[in-house]
C-alpha cells in the first residue's frame, strides 16, 4: 500500500507541507482565504533535530494502529490500509492523541481529532504535502518494513 | 466448528468478536448483551448529553457490525451462572448455552455506599449507561439544582454534559480534590479552578452524610439542596459470575496477558479485570477503554486459537473539561523524580524512575503526548533518547535517527 | 555611504499568510515575523533578487522588484558606475562580480539567421526519419590508410564519444555544491555525454561516472593524481577562462573545507589559488609537453581538451593548440560564467565566442590542420538554436554551464561569490547545499537537454540536413541582420537576403 515517507536528506524545513495541508484540508479554493489570519492545524509537522536535520511527520497507517484501538466512539477505522477518522462521530476525547506513539493524530483546532488521511477524502486526491514539497523530500509511495 | 459466546456487550466484547473474526472465519459467536443496545462505548454518555452526539452516533460500530461477523446477540438477557467443568453458562430465562471458549465481559456496576435516607430522594439517577442517562435526560429541567455525588472522572463528566441544561450543579466527594484517581493536588487544582469558572460548585473533603428528600446534609454540617441527584461515587468490577465458578479474582477477574482467567477455556477482559501495570509493577484494577479493547481483542485471537498477548498495560486518561483538557499516563512510583513546567494555564509534570518514564500529567499541553506514552509503554531507557528535548515537548527529534528512520522511512 | 536599496521586496499584506518560508528560506536574512505586530518585515538591502522567497510563497504574496530610485541620470556616470566607485572609495578593494559580463554588448547569436529549406530541397521531418545528432570529438585522419595486408587502417586516436553536441562545462566542486555536481554527473551519464570536473578534483562518490567525466588539470594542479586521470573520458588543461582571461582562481580557505579540501587535496581551510599562468607552460612546445605528459599517464586512451579564453589573438593561439598534439580545444567566449571574478576583467576582457568561434575554425581550414583537432565554444551558449548556429559557424560541440545551473534552479542573481546561494548550486553551507535534491537537479538536466535534443533536430530537419557531421562549419546555413561587413567576413556568412 502507497504510504507517505521521508527523505529528510532533503527536508529544508521549510514547513510549507504543513500549509498545504491544512489548505488541503480545509475545503476551500483558495489557500489565502483559507489561511490568513488563522491558526493553522495541520496533520504533518515538521520537527528538527539536534543536528539541524528536519523532516516532517505524518500518520504511519500502522498495521496495528493503536489509535483505532482506543477510539472511544468508534470514529477511527481503517479501511483498505488508510486509517481514517470519521468526524460527525469524534467527540473530541483526545485519546488517540494520547495513544498515538509518533504524535501524528492532532487537534483540529475545534476540539476533534484529525490526521492525515493521504487527501483521499479532500479534492486533491493524492498527498498535498507530497504535491507541494519543493525538495522531493516527501514521497508517496510503496514500502516495505525499513532495513 | 468452534462455539464462543461472549457475556457482556461492551467495548471488549466487541474486541473480543474482532479478535476471533480475525482467526477464525467460521466459528459461531453468542453474545448475551444485558442492555438493549447495540455497542456504544459509555463514557460517551457525557457527550450525549452536551449534544456532541446522538444515540445514533454513539454506536461503537455500524448496524451491520454484528451481521457482517457472524453474531447472534442475546439481548436483555444475562448470564447467571457459568460451569467451568460443563462448559456451558446458565442465562436469567433458565436456558442453558455451552461454549467451546468464553469471554467474561462483564464490565463494571456503579458502587453506592450506604447513605441515611437515601430512599427519600425521589431523583436519583446512577450514570453509567444509556438508560441512565435517558433517564437523568428525562429528570432534569432547567430549573433543576443538580447534586452530583463524587467528583471523579463519571461525576465530572455528568456535570459538564449537564451543563447549561440546568439552574445549578454542585459536586461534592469525600477526597479533597477532584479527579484525586488520576491528578495530584496541583493539577486537580487547575481543573478545579476551570470548573468553577464554567459555574461548577464543589463541596471537598466532605460527603452526604444523610439524604432528607431534597437536601443533602454533609458529614461538615453543611447542607445541600437539589433537585436531581447524581450518584457516581465508583464502580465496582462485576468478577461474581467467575467467582462463582471457582475462578480466581481479586478487585478484578485475574487474567494473564493472554487474557485468560484461572478457568479452563474462560477468558475475561475489560472493566471486569485486573491486570498487571506496567508502569508500576503492580496488578490493578484499570477500567480504561483502550485496555479493554485491547483486552477484549487479545482474548479472541487467543480463543480462536491464534496467539496474543497484551503485555504493556498502563493506566492513561484523555479528559477535557470545557476546553481544557488533561492527559495523565503511567504511574507515580515511590521514589520517583518529578519533572515540572507549569504556568497559570499549563502543567506539564513527567515522573521518571530508573532511567525510565513512568508517568506524567499534562493540562493544556496535549499535542503529540502519545510520544510520552510510548516511552512509558516501551520502558525506554532515557538515557538512549534526548530527554532534554522531550521535556520542553514531545517530539521524535528526541528518539534519534535510528528509531526515526524504522518509523518513518518504511511500513509500521 | 548608504544607498537605497537596489531592489524592493513587495509584499502584498492581503495575500501573506505569514508561512514564514520566505524567512526560512532566504540566507540573506532579508525577511523576519515581527510578533507584536503579527506582520512580516524585510531589510531590502540585504536581498540579492535571487526570487528564493517569489518562488516557494504558496500565495504569490511576494515579488522583488527593482528600486527606481537611482542617483541623478547620467549616461556617462551611471548610477552603477557612481555606487561602484564609492565602494571602492570605502574598501579600496577590487570588485568582485559572479557569472558571466551582463554588459549591454553584441550578442551575435541574435544576429544570426538559420536557413530551412523549401521547394527545391525537401526538409526533413525529425519524428518520422533518422536524425544523428551523435558527435565524436578529437583528431581525425586527413585521410584514408591502409595497413601493410591491404586492409583500412581503422585506428583512430581517441575520441570522446557524445549522444548530442553539448557538455557541461567546468565547475569546480567548492565553486558548486556536491549536489550540483551529483546532478550534473547523473545526467551527464544519463544522457551520454559529459560534464566537467573543473579545477576542484573529483570526489570519490563520483567516479563511478567516469565514462561521463572530463577531469580538469588546472594552474594550481589541485586534486591531481593518477586515479583521477585515468578516471575521466578526457583530459583537460584549463589555460583560460572566459569570464576572468588572464586571471587564475582563488577559492578562499573558509570554502575549503571538509570533503572540498580533501578532494582538492589541500590542507583544511587553506587558500586554494591558482595562479595566472601554468609556470610550466610559456610557450606551444611546452604546452605540447603538458599535453602529452597527460597523454603518456593515461597510456594515449584518452583525449586531451586545451581549453582557453576567447582573446584577441585567439586564431593564432588556437593554431598553435592545434600543433601541439591536444586532441580538442574549447574555446571560452567573453560571455562565460564564473563563481567569482574581478569585475573589471569580467567585464571588459575577452572577446565575443561566435568571432572567435568563426576565426579559428577557418583559421585553422586555412592551414589545413582542422582534422588535427576538434572544437568546442562556450560562454554563453543558451538555447538549442545558439548550439545549431555555433555547429554551423565550425563548431563540434558546445559547453554550457550557465544554462545547466539556471536548469538546476539558479535565478542569475549574480551572487555566488558570497557563498549564499539560496538555490543550492553555488554554496558549501549544509543546509543551503541540500536545497538542490540531484534527483531533482539530474532530471531537469535531462529535460533541458532532451528539449534542445529535439530541437537540434527541428532545426536541422528544417534545413534538409540530418547529422551533426553534415552541419559543422555549413555556414551557408547562415545569415546575419544588422551586421557590419566587416563582422560578417568575420563570421564567414553573407547577409540576410544575400
Amino acid at each position: 500500500m502507497k504510504r507517505i515517507y521521508v527523505k529528510e536528506e532533503w527536508c529544508l524545513g521549510c514547513h510549507l507541507c504543513e500549509y498545504n495541508c491544512a489548505f488541503a484540508n480545509s475545503g476551500m479554493t483558495d489557500m489565502v482565504k483559507a489561511l490568513r489570519g488563522k491558526t493553522i492545524y495541520p496533520r504533518i509537522q515538521v520537527e528538527q533535530d539536534e543536528n539541524g536535520v528536519t523532516y516532517a511527520v505524518s500518520c504511519r497507517h500502522c498495521k496495528d494502529p493503536v489509535c483505532v484501538k482506543s477510539c472511544i466512539a468508534g470514529a477511527l477505522s481503517k479501511k483498505d490500509g488508510v486509517i481514517e477518522i470519521d468526524h460527525d462521530k469524534c467527540v473530541g476525547c483526545q485519546t488517540c492523541v494520547l495513544v498515538c506513539p509518533y504524535g501524528a493524530v492532532v487537534e483540529d483546532g475545534s476540539g476533534a481529532a484529525q490526521k492525515c488521511e493521504l487527501c483521499l477524502k479532500n479534492s486533491c486526491g493524492a498527498p498535498a504535502c507530497v504535491k507541494g514539497c519543493p525538495n522531493g523530500a516527501i514521497v508517496y509511495e510503496e514500502r516495505g518494513e525499513a532495513e | 466448528m468452534k462455539r464462543y459466546v461472549i457475556i457482556g456487550n461492551g467495548v471488549a466484547a466487541a474486541g473480543c468478536i474482532e479478535g476471533i473474526r480475525s482467526a477464525d472465519a467460521e466459528g459461531s459467536i453468542t453474545v448475551i448483551s444485558a442492555e438493549n443496545h447495540p455497542v456504544y462505548c459509555r463514557p460517551l454518555i457525557s457527550y450525549y448529553l452536551e449534544k456532541k452526539t446522538d444515540l445514533q452516533r454513539m454506536n461503537y460500530r455500524t448496524e451491520s457490525f454484528y451481521a457482517d461477523h457472524g453474531v447472534t446477540v442475546l439481548y436483555g438477557k444475562t448470564a447467571e451462572q457459568i460451569d467451568a467443568e460443563a462448559r456451558q453458562i446458565t442465562l436469567n430465562t433458565g436456558e442453558s448455552l455451552p461454549y467451546d471458549a468464553l469471554c467474561c465481559c462483564t464490565g463494571s456496576s456503579p458502587f453506592v455506599p450506604p447513605m441515611t435516607g437515601l430512599d427519600t430522594v425521589e431523583k436519583k439517577f446512577s450514570f453509567i449507561t444509556i438508560d441512565d442517562t435517558l433517564a437523568l435526560e428525562q429528570a432534569v429541567t432547567p430549573d433543576s439544582r443538580v447534586l452530583i455525588i463524587g467528583a471523579g472522572l463519571i461525576g465530572l463528566k455528568c456535570a459538564e454534559g449537564l451543563h447549561g441544561r440546568v439552574q445549578s450543579i454542585t459536586v461534592c466527594d469525600l477526597a479533597p480534590r477532584v479527579l484525586s484517581s488520576i491528578l495530584d493536588d496541583k493539577c486537580a487544582a487547575m481543573m478545579q479552578k476551570h470548573l468553577e469558572a464554567n459555574g461548577i460548585s464543589f463541596v471537598l473533603g466532605t460527603s452526604a452524610k444523610e439524604f432528607k428528600g431534597n437536601s443533602a446534609v454533609m458529614q461538615n454540617g453543611e447542607t445541600v439542596d437539589f433537585d436531581v441527584l447524581v450518584l457516581a461515587v465508583g464502580v465496582r468490577a462485576n468478577t461474581a459470575l467467575v467467582k462463582n465458578a471457582g475462578g480466581e479474582a481479586g478487585r478484578g477477574i485475574t487474567v494473564d496477558v493472554a487474557c485468560r482467567t484461572s478457568l479452563p477455556d474462560v477468558y475475561a477482559a475489560g472493566d471486569c479485570t485486573e491486570y498487571h501495570d506496567i508502569s508500576s509493577d503492580s496488578v490493578k484494577v484499570m477500567a480504561l477503554m483502550p485496555n479493554a479493547y485491547m483486552q477484549g481483542h487479545t482474548a479472541g485471537v487467543n480463543m480462536a486459537g491464534g496467539e496474543a498477548v497484551f503485555s504493556n498495560a498502563i493506566p492513561m486518561n484523555s479528559i477535557g473539561f470545557f476546553g481544557l483538557h488533561c492527559h495523565t499516563a503511567g504511574s507515580q512510583p515511590e521514589g520517583c523524580e518529578m519533572i515540572e513546567e507549569a504556568d497559570d494555564t499549563h502543567i506539564r509534570r513527567l515522573f521518571v524512575k530508573d532511567d525510565r518514564l513512568t508517568g506524567f500529567m499534562l493540562i493544556g499541553h496535549m499535542h503529540r503526548t502519545g510520544i510520552y506514552t510510548a516511552l512509558i509503554r516501551n520502558q525506554t531507557p532515557l538515557s538512549s533518547v534526548d530527554f532534554a528535548r522531550l521535556r520542553i515537548g514531545p517530539q521524535l527529534a528526541a528518539m534519534g535517527a535510528a528509531y526515526r528512520d524504522k518509523v518513518l522511512k518504511g511500513a509500521v | 555611504m548608504n544607498f537605497y536599496p537596489e531592489f524592493e521586496v513587495v509584499r502584498n499584506d492581503d495575500r501573506c499568510i505569514r508561512c514564514r518560508v520566505c524567512e526560512r528560506q532566504c540566507a540573506n536574512e532579508v525577511h523576519w515575523y515581527d510578533e507584536d505586530g503579527k506582520v512580516m518585515l524585510s531589510d531590502e538591502s540585504k536581498c540579492v533578487n535571487c526570487q528564493r522567497c517569489v518562488t516557494l510563497c504558496p500565495t504569490r504574496a511576494l515579488k522583488i522588484v527593482k528600486s527606481d530610485c537611482r542617483l541623478r541620470e547620467n549616461a556617462n556616470y551611471s548610477d552603477q558606475t557612481i555606487k561602484e566607485i564609492y565602494r571602492q572609495a570605502e574598501t579600496g578593494g577590487v570588485l568582485l562580480s559572479s557569472m558571466g559580463n551582463p554588459n549591454p554588448l553584441p550578442v551575435y547569436w541574435d544576429r544570426i539567421l538559420i536557413n530551412a529549406s523549401q521547394v527545391t530541397n525537401p526538409p526533413i521531418d525529425p519524428l518520422r526519419e533518422p536524425m544523428e545528432t551523435r558527435v565524436f570529438l578529437g583528431k581525425k585522419p586527413d585521410r584514408i590508410t591502409r595497413n601493410p595486408d591491404g586492409s583500412l587502417d581503422t585506428k583512430l586516436a581517441p575520441q570522446l564519444t557524445l549522444s548530442m553536441p553539448v557538455m557541461f562545462s567546468a565547475m569546480s566542486y567548492g565553486s558548486i555544491s556536491y549536489n550540483a555536481h551529483a546532478s550534473l554527473a547523473r545526467a551527464a551519464a544519463a544522457l551520454g555525454i559529459c560534464y566537467n570536473t573543473g579545477e576542484g578534483g573529483l570526489h570519490e562518490d563520483f567516479y563511478q561516472y567516469g565514462k561521463n567525466t572530463i577531469v580538469q588539470v588546472a594552474s594550481g594542479r589541485f586534486g591531481v593524481h593518477k586515479d583521477y586521470l585515468e578516471a575521466g573520458a578526457a583530459i583537460e588543461i584549463k589555460m583560460g577562462q572566459g569570464a576572468k582571461p588572464g586571471i587564475g582562481g582563488h577559492l578562499p580557505g573558509t570554502k575549503a573545507v571538509g570533503d572540498v579540501a580533501k578532494t582538492r587535496m589541500i590542507p583544511e581551510g587553506s587558500d586554494a589559488i591558482s595562479p595566472a599562468p601554468h609556470h610550466d607552460i610559456y610557450s606551444i612546445e611546452d604546452l605540447r609537453q603538458l599535453v602529452y605528459s597527460l597523454k603518456e599517464a593515461t597510456e594515449y586512451r584518452l583525449p586531451v581538451i586545451v581549453k582557453v579564453a576567447a582573446v584577441h589573438n585567439i586564431a593564432a593561439i588556437a593554431s598553435g593548440i592545434a600543433r601541439s598534439g591536444a586532441d580538442i580545444i574549447a574555446i571560452d567566449g567573453f560571455r562565460g560564467g564564473t563563481g567569482a571574478a574581478p569585475t573589471r576583467i569580467r567585464d571588459n576582457v575577452g572577446i565575443p565566442i561566435e568571432l572567435a568561434l568563426a576565426a579559428v575554425d577557418k583559421r585553422l581550414r586555412d592551414e589545413g590542420i582542422r582534422n588535427n583537432v576538434s572544437i568546442v565554444c562556450g560562454g554563453s551558449v543558451r538555447s538549442a538554436a545558439d548550439v545549431v548556429k555555433a555547429i554551423a559557424l565550425g563548431a563540434d560541440a558546445c559547453y554550457i554551464a550557465t544554462a545547466a545551473c539556471l536548469a538546476m534552479g539558479c535565478h542569475l542573481c549574480r551572487s555566488c561569490h558570497t557563498g549564499k546561494c539560496n538555490w543550492g548550486i553555488a554554496t558549501q553551507r549544509p543546509d543551503l547545499v541540500r536545497r538542490l535534491n540531484p534527483d531533482i537537479g539530474s532530471q531537469r538536466l535531462i529535460n533541458l537537454m532532451d528539449a534542445w535534443r529535439h530541437e537540434i533536430k527541428e532545426l536541422m530537419g528544417g534545413m534538409g540536413i540530418n547529422s551533426i557531421e553534415a552541419l559543422r562549419g555549413n555556414r551557408l546555413m547562415l545569415r546575419g541582420v544588422g551586421l557590419t561587413e566587416k563582422e560578417l567576413e568575420i563570421l564567414g556568412i553573407s547577409h540576410a537576403g544575400e
